[in-house]
């Protein structure tokens, strides 16, 4: 069941750093790298900090809140375990702390979205093992 | 003077037939095209010894085993997706201005019509990605739906068209100019397949705000180029071309997008400087582009980054002709992935050979003496050659 699961859901490896990022999503908090030397936030994770070049950092808690900075929409399934999910936009969110990730805005429709949109995490339960990081519209 | 300007010439160039549908494999088309290189160049598969690749199959040891070539001095691959056609130019340029190898094969070849392309990456799962950008793709994108370039080019373009208001007629003449050019070109698939701004308009939207004339081809075929040193290359059958300058370029960071901080800085922003200063000529000097048409807002940031025109001002700049035969900088004078066949740009050279040759017919550059061909690749890489007669 739990492999049939994999193949229908395209989930993130879950090996090295992206393991450790996306345990603390599956603990619903959103956590970036944050240099343990020159405190520059970072994402995707990596090895070293590409500033500075020290090897230390923490998984540092993110606000949570950003907005968005650009995005794909998706108006044919690209890939058959997105079929059903048509149409989407994969986009890029700017966090406060300053490091952009992909995710989706599950709450705006693609032809709807604008840049500087404000937004806020939320957390998907996409299978028992594994929560993606999304975001829904930033209420003023 | 730069060790590598003017060391090594494009003496062959050569290509198989390109179609939709075929029966013959990636590499049996490409030693195709490498034969018919060689002829070009009037010189034999066992001259050749050094080969550069610019994907990761077939390997040069399967192309070399094939040739019967007796003793291969020098190998290489460039992985860096669409910029590596160029890249393996480079390469290859290098290893001749060292002595290292004197006849240097550099090949493409690609069923990407028959063998499910690009659109089949996603598909196939995480495990076929290129290893270049293949990590990020499967632990940050795929999980939200993203996996082919039509998606993550949208992030690039989707942030250009806001930044900079683009006119829908800056796609659309990109698109009108290279099937235009088709048109006069014996070998490309879209001759005969004229393409209107109406017909462009009216197409049905891929991915916002790619429509389907803003995309490349998937196409079957191999094209192959040889290269030889300055010193020999007059005494072979052709008119050399100079490589005068080359280089690559990559985004920071080259493996992910979203966390660029200069966010519409692609590869070849970085290659311009480096390989016109090595060539010693200005972007004012050249006679015509051969650019890595992915996408038509591809070639504006392309046409940016080169600095023929300012941030933003691409758009407009390719308007009322200017990059069409007998416009100001004739672009894609072979139609190019847009309308001649997709096989990763080498292509683009094999034209840019045949411009400076003066070989072109209908579609001749008048008096062609400098032009560049660039390669974008992956998530933005960028590959660049100055060539000249």
């Amino acid at each position: 069941m739990a492999r049939r699961e994999t193949d229908q859901r395209l989930l993130p490896p879950m090996r090295g750093l992206a393991h450790d990022f996306y345990s603390f999503c599956k603990e619903h908090e959103l956590r970036f790298q944050k240099c343990s030397r020159c405190g520059r936030w970072r994402h995707v994770p990596r090895e070293m900090c590409p500033d500075c070049g020290s090897f230390d950092y923490e998984w540092a808690k993110s606000s949570g809140r950003g907005q968005v900075f650009s995005w794909a929409s998706t108006d044919q399934p690209m890939l058959p375990q997105f079929a059903d999910a048509v149409p989407y936009a994969i986009a890029i969110v700017e966090l406060e702390e300053g490091v952009r990730m992909a995710s989706w805005v599950v709450d705006v429709p693609p032809n709807e979205l604008t840049i500087g949109l404000p937004v806020v995490v939320v957390f998907d339960d996409i299978t028992s093992g594994v929560t993606l990081p999304k975001f829904r519209r930033l209420q003023a | 003077m730069h060790p590598l300007k003017d060391k090594a010439c494009i003496v062959g160039v050569g290509e198989t037939a390109y179609t939709r549908g075929t029966d013959r494999s990636v590499l049996n088309q490409m030693l195709r095209a490498a034969t018919s290189a060689l002829d070009d160049a009037g010189l034999k598969p066992h001259d050749i010894d050094g080969i550069v690749t610019a994907m990761p199959t077939p390997t040069v040891e399967h192309l070399a085993a094939n040739l019967g070539i007796p003793d291969l001095r020098y190998s290489a691959s460039s992985n860096i997706g669409g910029a590596a056609a160029v890249a393996a130019l480079q390469t290859g340029a290098m290893a001749i201005a060292l002595g290292l190898a004197n006849t240097v094969l550099v090949p493409v070849g690609w069923n990407a019509f028959s063998g499910g392309g690009v659109r089949g990456a996603g598909r196939s799962g995480a495990m076929r990605l290129p290893p270049s950008f293949g990590l990020t793709m499967s632990e940050y994108y795929m999980p939200f739906g993203l996996a082919v370039p039509v998606q993550w080019l949208a992030w690039l373009t989707t942030r250009y068209l806001h930044e900079y208001q683009v006119p829908l007629e800056g796609p659309a003449a990109v698109a009108v100019a290279a099937r235009k050019h088709a048109q006069l070109n014996e070998k490309a698939y879209m001759r005969g397949r004229p393409l209107t701004l109406e017909d462009y308009r009216n197409a049905r939207m891929i991915t916002e705000p790619f429509r389907l004339f803003d995309c490349c081809l998937e196409t079957d075929g191999a094209c192959a180029v040889i290269l030889s040193s300055a010193e020999r290359a007059p005494d072979l059958r052709k008119c050399p071309v100079y490589i005068a300058g080359a280089a690559e370029g990559h985004p920071l960071p080259a493996d992910d997008i979203p966390g660029r901080r200069e966010f519409l800085k692609i590869g070849l922003s970085f290659a311009t400087p480096r390989a016109l200063a090595m060539a010693e000529v200005k972007i004012e000097d050249l006679d015509f582009v051969q650019i890595y048409d992915c996408f038509t807002h591809i070639v504006l940031l392309e046409l940016e980054a080169l600095g023929i025109c300012k941030a933003g001002e691409a758009g407009q700049f390719v308007q009322n002709g200017r990059i069409e035969l007998g416009g100001d900088l004739p672009f894609n004078t072979h139609g190019g992935l847009l309308a001649e066949a997709h096989v990763a740009g080498l292509n683009h050279v094999a034209e840019a050979t045949r411009q400076l040759r003066r070989e072109c017919g209908a579609r001749q550059v008048a008096n062609a003496e400098l032009g560049v061909v660039t390669g974008f690749g992956d998530f933005g890489d960028g590959s660049l050659l100055v060539l000249r007669r």
